[in-house]
């Protein structure tokens, strides 16, 4: 096609010819490479979601394909239920908590790496390292250390630590405020995922932050000092407000990660006693393919899609907005 | 300008860090790990056989990969496809096979668990075809025993025949301290309790419990119902014509819920091998699991069927056999049935079932196998399966999978606050709710 389109534009002379082929043919361009993606996104993702959210309202709750309009049923069945409010107890607290303490220590290690340290790619690679893992991985892992009758607690107790922590297996809740069937407050054992989990992306809070920090230009700290500014006051009012753009796509891309998790607590801790580190993935995963209970699952998918969009679409708003100013 | 270049840069940096997330996270799903090659066009010598499994493992790869040798010995021109799915102790598989038979498209012939589980819902489909002529053909009906077949018939129609078959309600324990103490292997729930009482001042574990998969622990209060009710009034309870509201489930749940007292206390940490290998070390005296924990203790432990590890009914479940056992059937959809019927033969024959039997560590279903193939263990659960009359087991495919399901969320809960009420209203709603046959 192409080789056919060019010598052909070659010989043409006249200017507004030639100007109204390129035209054509970059649409055309542009069509033809962008089609397969529009094509199967369509289809594989917001296909697929539409078809969820279509299963989500049938009576489809055994291998029996059953489409019979259920109304909001299934969205009744699984809010009614401990697990399910569980889940989304245990995902607020995991994803607030997920986000602050990345970005702290993220930010944190971003700075301390652009000091101009000496081997400085030596630590940012051990400090991204963990990435490069796998959930399941890191969950294994951190399951063992993590066991209060094998791991850490072992050197915890030879320390001579009296009230050792049952880390993840711990089924007490922090502040226990009853509420329907559950208890509102932060359960214990999600803090020894929350570490696995800080573990594994705080590395990645990192890399983005020093991508932030080396585009803040020297002019401006040098300025800044030049009028007086401590250290503390340049970072407070010069470095911190840069980082703004930076911070908002981390807290973006940890949400995503945070509200997915699902290989790592399905490898560290299953959904727990009492289901103090289930999550809504793996609550889905469970109904869907263990209990057969395909509308039931789908609702669940639906009610993590729609969390989901409630922290996406407010950031896709404003980079569209910002998009516009520019 | 700055502002631009600066988003430019981050953003360049989450989509490269993103993609690596994504990748990473791709590799842990529940791909089909296809260990054949899976050509879509039938060899032009013969026919193509697609065998679907979860049989990933070592030894049960190694024992399909026999089979299938076997199979090939007598039908060279079949093309065996093995299409095994790794992961989640089969429900990956189920997934993907769920897909498949829903898209009408599905394998030559697929692994289930014999019972009211999944091959109950697979037959209730209208996905099987009934196997009636072919047992009748080949002399089944009397090669395996009829509280087996019961376990494969629904109304009148067998739709599946078993290759293998496993216990769930063995007791392991360990011979050394059951010695040292001068213990005997409980055969009631009081006897059991004097017994932990006894370990429990010797600083033993009287009960090693794992509960990581959200299964165990069910599987083991599945073994204490039996023992407390009997068979009759559980199969009925399984049977969905008993009330799960009686005296008896409350009994069980109650008597459940004082065995844990006496658990390791991270059982909810520890998977099925760990909390045997915590027997096996004397750390702990008593573990319930199936039969399947008899190949970890001799394949992974090296240990002695006897004086490594001993063995013995649950409590209260003597003469009692619950039975897992792994079934194929032919599915209703398929273009052609001659493969799998062939593949059928040989999966029930005498031949192909000690072939793969003991390379599986599981034992054959057939009346006439050959004893002499199997370790001191399987030899003597053999001797009860012939004998005894076969239960089923809640989780392992045995009931309706909603109904495990259930039952498994309704023992997370039931582990930690060990409210008997609350669990057994919670069960009851439960077998309501996914009709258990």
């Amino acid at each position: 096609m192409k080789s056919e389109t060019v010598p052909l534009k070659q010989t043409q002379r006249t200017t507004k010819l030639r100007k109204h082929s390129k035209i054509s043919w970059d649409h055309f361009f542009s069509i033809t490479t962008l089609a397969p993606s529009i094509i199967l996104l369509g289809v594989f993702v917001y296909g697929f979601i539409f078809w969820t959210g279509y299963v989500s309202l049938t009576n489809w709750n055994s291998f029996i394909p059953d489409f019979s309009f259920a109304g909001l049923k299934n969205y009744f069945l699984v809010f009614e239920t401990f697990r399910f409010q569980s889940d989304l107890r245990n995902i607020v607290v995991f994803t607030i908590l997920f986000i602050i303490s990345c970005i702290v220590i993220g930010l944190f290690l971003a700075i301390l790496i652009d000091q101009k340290v000496k081997a400085e790619s030596l630590f940012r690679s051990i400090f991204i390292f963990p990435m490069a893992v796998s959930f399941v991985v890191t969950g294994v892992i951190w399951s063992w250390i993590l066991n209060p009758e094998t791991g850490v607690n072992l050197v915890l107790k030879a320390m001579g630590w009296k009230h050792l922590p049952s880390w993840f297996l711990s089924t007490t809740i922090v502040p226990n405020i009853t509420v329907g069937q559950i208890q509102i407050g932060i359960p214990l054992a999600l803090l020894a995922v929350l570490i696995a989990a800080v573990w594994q992306m705080s590395g990645f809070a990192m890399a983005v932050y020093l991508a932030g920090l080396r585009g803040i230009s020297d002019d401006i700290k040098e300025a800044a000092r030049i009028d007086g500014a401590g250290s503390w006051r340049i970072f407070w009012s010069i470095i911190l407000p840069q980082l703004r753009a930076t911070t908002t796509t981390v807290i973006i891309i940890l949400t995503a990660a945070s509200l997915k998790v699902f290989g790592l607590i399905y490898a560290m801790t299953g959904p727990g006693q009492e289901f103090v580190t289930d999550m809504p993935s793996m609550n889905m995963f469970q109904t869907t393919f263990q209990g057969n209970q395909f509308a039931q699952g789908a609702a669940i998918s639906v009610v993590l899609l729609l969390i989901m969009a409630a922290f996406i679409v407010p950031y896709l708003i404003s980079t569209l907005k910002q998009g516009e100013d520019e | 300008m700055q502002m631009k270049k600066k988003m430019g840069v981050s953003l360049a940096a989450v989509a490269a860090l993103g993609s690596i997330a994504l990748t990473g996270c791709g590799s842990q799903g529940a791909a089909p790990a296809s260990s054949g090659t899976t050509p879509t066009t039938q060899s032009a010598s013969g026919q193509q056989l697609q065998i679907f499994s979860w049989w990933t493992g070592v030894a049960s790869s190694k024992a399909l990969k026999s089979l299938i040798g076997v199979f090939n010995q007598q039908y060279p021109n079949v093309q065996v496809v093995n299409e095994a799915v790794a992961g989640g102790a089969g429900s990956n598989a189920k997934a993907v096979l769920a897909s498949r038979m829903e898209a009408g498209n599905p394998p030559g012939t697929f692994q289930v668990h014999g019972g009211n589980g999944s091959l109950l819902s697979w037959i209730q489909a209208g996905d099987m075809q009934p196997l009636n002529s072919l047992y009748q053909q080949q002399g089944w009906y009397h090669a395996f025993p009829q509280s087996l077949l019961n376990l494969l018939t629904v109304n009148g129609k067998i739709y599946a025949v078993p290759v293998d078959m496993q216990r769930a309600n063995v007791l392991w324990y360990n011979p050394s301290i059951f010695h040292k103490y001068n213990l005997t292997p409980p055969t009631t729930f009081s006897q059991f309790f004097a017994d932990a009482a006894i370990l429990k001042q010797h600083g033993i574990t009287p009960l090693a419990l794992a509960n990581h998969g959200n299964w165990e622990a069910t599987l083991l209060w599945s073994d204490v119902l039996l023992g407390t009710v009997g068979v009759n009034e559980y199969n009925q309870l399984l049977d969905g014509k008993a009330s799960w509201n009686s005296p008896g489930v409350v009994a069980a749940s109650q008597t459940f819920a004082k065995m844990l007292s006496y658990a390791n206390p991270d059982y909810s940490a520890l998977h099925w091998q760990q909390a045997d290998q915590l027997v096996a070390e004397g750390k702990a005296a008593m573990n319930v699991q199936g039969d399947w924990a008899q190949g970890y203790f001799t394949t992974d432990l090296h240990l002695t069927p006897g004086t490594g590890f001993g063995w013995a009914p649950t409590p209260g479940t003597q003469g009692v056999f619950a039975a897992v056992t792994d079934v194929f059937g032919l599915p209703a959809k398929l273009k052609n049935d001659t493969p799998t019927l062939d593949f059928l033969k040989v999966l029930g024959s005498e031949k192909g079932q000690d072939v793969f039997n003991p390379l599986k560590g599981t034992f054959s279903p057939r009346l006439d196998a050959n004893t002499s193939l199997y370790d001191a263990y399987s030899r003597s659960a053999m001797a009860s399966y012939k004998k005894d009359p076969l239960v089923l087991v809640i989780g392992q495919g045995g009931a309706n999978p909603g109904f495990t399901n259930a039952v498994n969320n309704a023992m997370e809960i039931f582990v930690t606050n060990h409210n008997v009420n609350q669990f057994v209203s919670a069960v009851n709603s439960a077998a309501q709710a996914n009709p258990l046959s």
